[in-house]
């Protein structure tokens, strides 16, 4: 039995605690917009925040995640509207759109480290983030887009 | 028959030697029969020396003992030192307690194992004994035994243990040195005393006896490497007094990482009940120890974590399993983001640390607090993980001693890690 809060809503659920968190995600709570991609953290499209950073949920033990707050796609921004995902409509970023909640979740965590990243951070970061329809270049677009709204949004508060 | 006679009277001059009186038990001391202030005294004392880590079960009542320690000799069981009147220590005076602490004798006359280090917190104080007294004999009481110890025979002869005293334990003391100021004498008495800094970073001799010619001078114990303390570290990057100061304060510096395992228990449990002055006073302690530099100049950062080979096999792996997390910009290294060119799980001289977090990862809570490691045990093949770490050590490095066989350490961390809980 496992205990966490997803998307800011208690849960707990009853499954052995070697059962991967992806799967408790997607099959036990229902929320989908999280992927499996290769099941061995290589790939992430199964990205997701705990206590606010990037993990791969596929590798993560859900008995390692009690009492932690665990965010999806889904929680990232109540009405779907965190810069990030602005950005990514604004520059049609994805194409089959597969490993895009992986690659937003991951970026979430770029962007809260380097704010104004360069191509190297990009690069560095994203980098175990696959995308198969190769949309780095729209990808990589998408993140500087949002870091310029996110600086803008902290100097208007400023 | 004389020989006969000089024998029996050697040996009643050991057993005389060696025999420790009972004390006689007390009817357990009211709540009330502390003052409030020694009760919270004795709780930050209880944090600088680790008891709970020792003594509690993973997810157990505080204190209630059980925890399996294994010792090379055989597995030896933490105890209850909860105030229960029978299986705990509600009927030991202070008197008992005091000489349990500063002899390793337990109230019955028994001599205790070292593993439990009496040997360091021979050196405390009468009063913080007093106050660690009145902690402990006002915690919930909690029944129930610990399991037996399986050391084989004659190692369970506690009687022996008179014996390894008499080679090993120098009465313990006043560690304090009048040519030093206030603060560095006071780190002295933590890290010495009750801290016991020593049991885990000093190798031990094969009697189990901590090293006195290799004092801090790094050491594996229960599949963890603790780093070597003096000038020997070899960190990258020296460990300056501020270095130190981060990492015993918040778990974790951007110059050289997270403290994992039991260090993580030490920080995050123990030392977090101690003041900033204490924290201060141990990194003045241990920056002394090692000599350490004042500062690290921004030019030396950069200059260390250069320098990887970007043609390297292990490098594509590092990519797509590691960096998301661990890469940080030329120079600029940060705490939440432990940067592995610095970090001794990868530079120092035992692979145990780098293999064990790699397969393990780190939990929550643990480390940083902020941040979460998941293992690759299922994920990564001993060939990627191998690969990895040949990346990350470089050419030169991947030659020590230590890490040439990587495929049988890393054999033997799956198997000792699939055993745990």
């Amino acid at each position: 039995m496992s205990k966490f809060t997803l998307n800011g809503n208690p849960v707990e659920v009853q499954v052995p605690d070697d059962t991967p968190l992806l799967w408790v995600i997607r099959d036990d709570l229902g929320a989908t917009g999280t992927k499996f991609g290769c099941g061995i953290g290589m790939c992430g499209a199964c990205t997701v925040h705990l206590n606010g950073r990037a993990i791969r949920s596929c590798i993560t033990r859900v008995g390692d995640v009690a009492g932690a707050d665990i965010v999806t796609i889904e929680g990232l921004d109540p009405a779907g509207e965190h810069p990030l995902q602005k950005a990514w409509i604004e520059t049609q970023a994805p194409q089959c759109g597969y490993c895009q909640s992986g690659q937003i979740m991951q970026a979430a965590t770029l962007l809260a480290d380097f704010p104004d990243p360069t191509d190297a951070d990009i690069d560095a970061v994203m980098n175990g983030n696959l995308c198969r329809c190769m949309a780095y270049p729209r990808i990589r677009r998408a993140i500087k887009l949002a870091a310029r709204e996110l600086r803008a949004g902290r100097e208007a508060e400023a | 028959m004389r020989i006969l006679l000089v024998l029996v009277l050697l040996l009643l001059a050991a057993l005389f030697y060696a025999w420790e009186s009972p004390i006689d038990p007390v009817t357990p001391p009211e709540a009330d029969a502390f003052s409030a202030a020694a009760v919270a005294r004795g709780e930050a004392l209880a944090g600088a020396g680790n008891c709970a880590t020792c003594h509690t079960v993973s997810g157990g009542a505080p204190y209630a003992g059980g925890r399996p320690m294994a010792t090379g000799f055989g597995t030896v069981h933490a105890t209850n030192i909860t105030p229960h009147p029978e299986d705990g220590i509600g009927r030991w005076s202070e008197e008992a307690f005091v000489r349990a602490m500063r002899e390793g004798v337990r109230r019955d006359g028994a001599h205790l194992f070292p593993a439990f280090p009496y040997t360091h917190f021979a050196h405390t104080s009468d009063d913080d004994l007093a106050a660690l007294y009145a902690y402990f004999m006002t915690r919930q009481p909690v029944a129930g035994g610990v399991p037996d110890n399986t050391l084989p025979f004659p190692l369970n002869v506690r009687l022996l243990q008179a014996g390894w005293k008499l080679l090993y334990f120098d009465g313990g003391g006043d560690v304090s040195d009048p040519g030093r100021d206030d603060v560095w004498n006071r780190g002295a008495y933590l890290a010495e005393g009750l801290g016991h800094c020593g049991a885990c970073h000093t190798p031990r001799n094969a009697l189990g006896a901590e090293r006195g010619d290799a004092a801090y001078a790094g050491a594996v114990i229960d599949d963890w490497y603790a780093p070597a303390l003096t000038s020997a570290n070899g960190a990258p990057l020296p460990w300056t007094r501020d270095e130190l100061f981060a990492y015993l304060r918040q778990g974790a510096t951007d110059l050289h990482g997270v403290a994992a395992g039991s260090m993580s228990a030490v920080v995050h449990d123990g030392l977090a009940r101690l003041p900033d002055s204490d924290i201060e006073a141990l990194a003045v302690y241990f920056a002394d120890l090692a000599g350490a530099p004042e500062r690290i100049e921004p030019a030396a950062v950069r200059d260390a974590m250069a320098g990887l080979d970007a043609d390297h096999t292990g490098r594509a792996l590092y990519a797509y399993a590691c960096e998301s997390c661990h890469y940080n910009a030329p120079g600029a290294p940060r705490a939440l983001r432990p940067e592995l060119t610095l970090n001794s799980a990868v530079t120092g001289p035992d692979p145990t640390n780098f293999l064990r977090l790699t397969l393990a990862g780190l939990g929550v809570g643990e480390g940083h607090p902020a941040a979460f490691m998941h293992g690759y045990a299922g994920a990564l093949t001993d060939a990627d993980i191998v690969a990895i770490a040949r990346y990350l050590r470089g050419p030169a490095a991947a030659e020590a001693a230590g890490w040439r066989d990587l495929d049988a350490r890393l054999a033997e961390l799956r198997t000792a890690l699939e055993a745990r809980p």
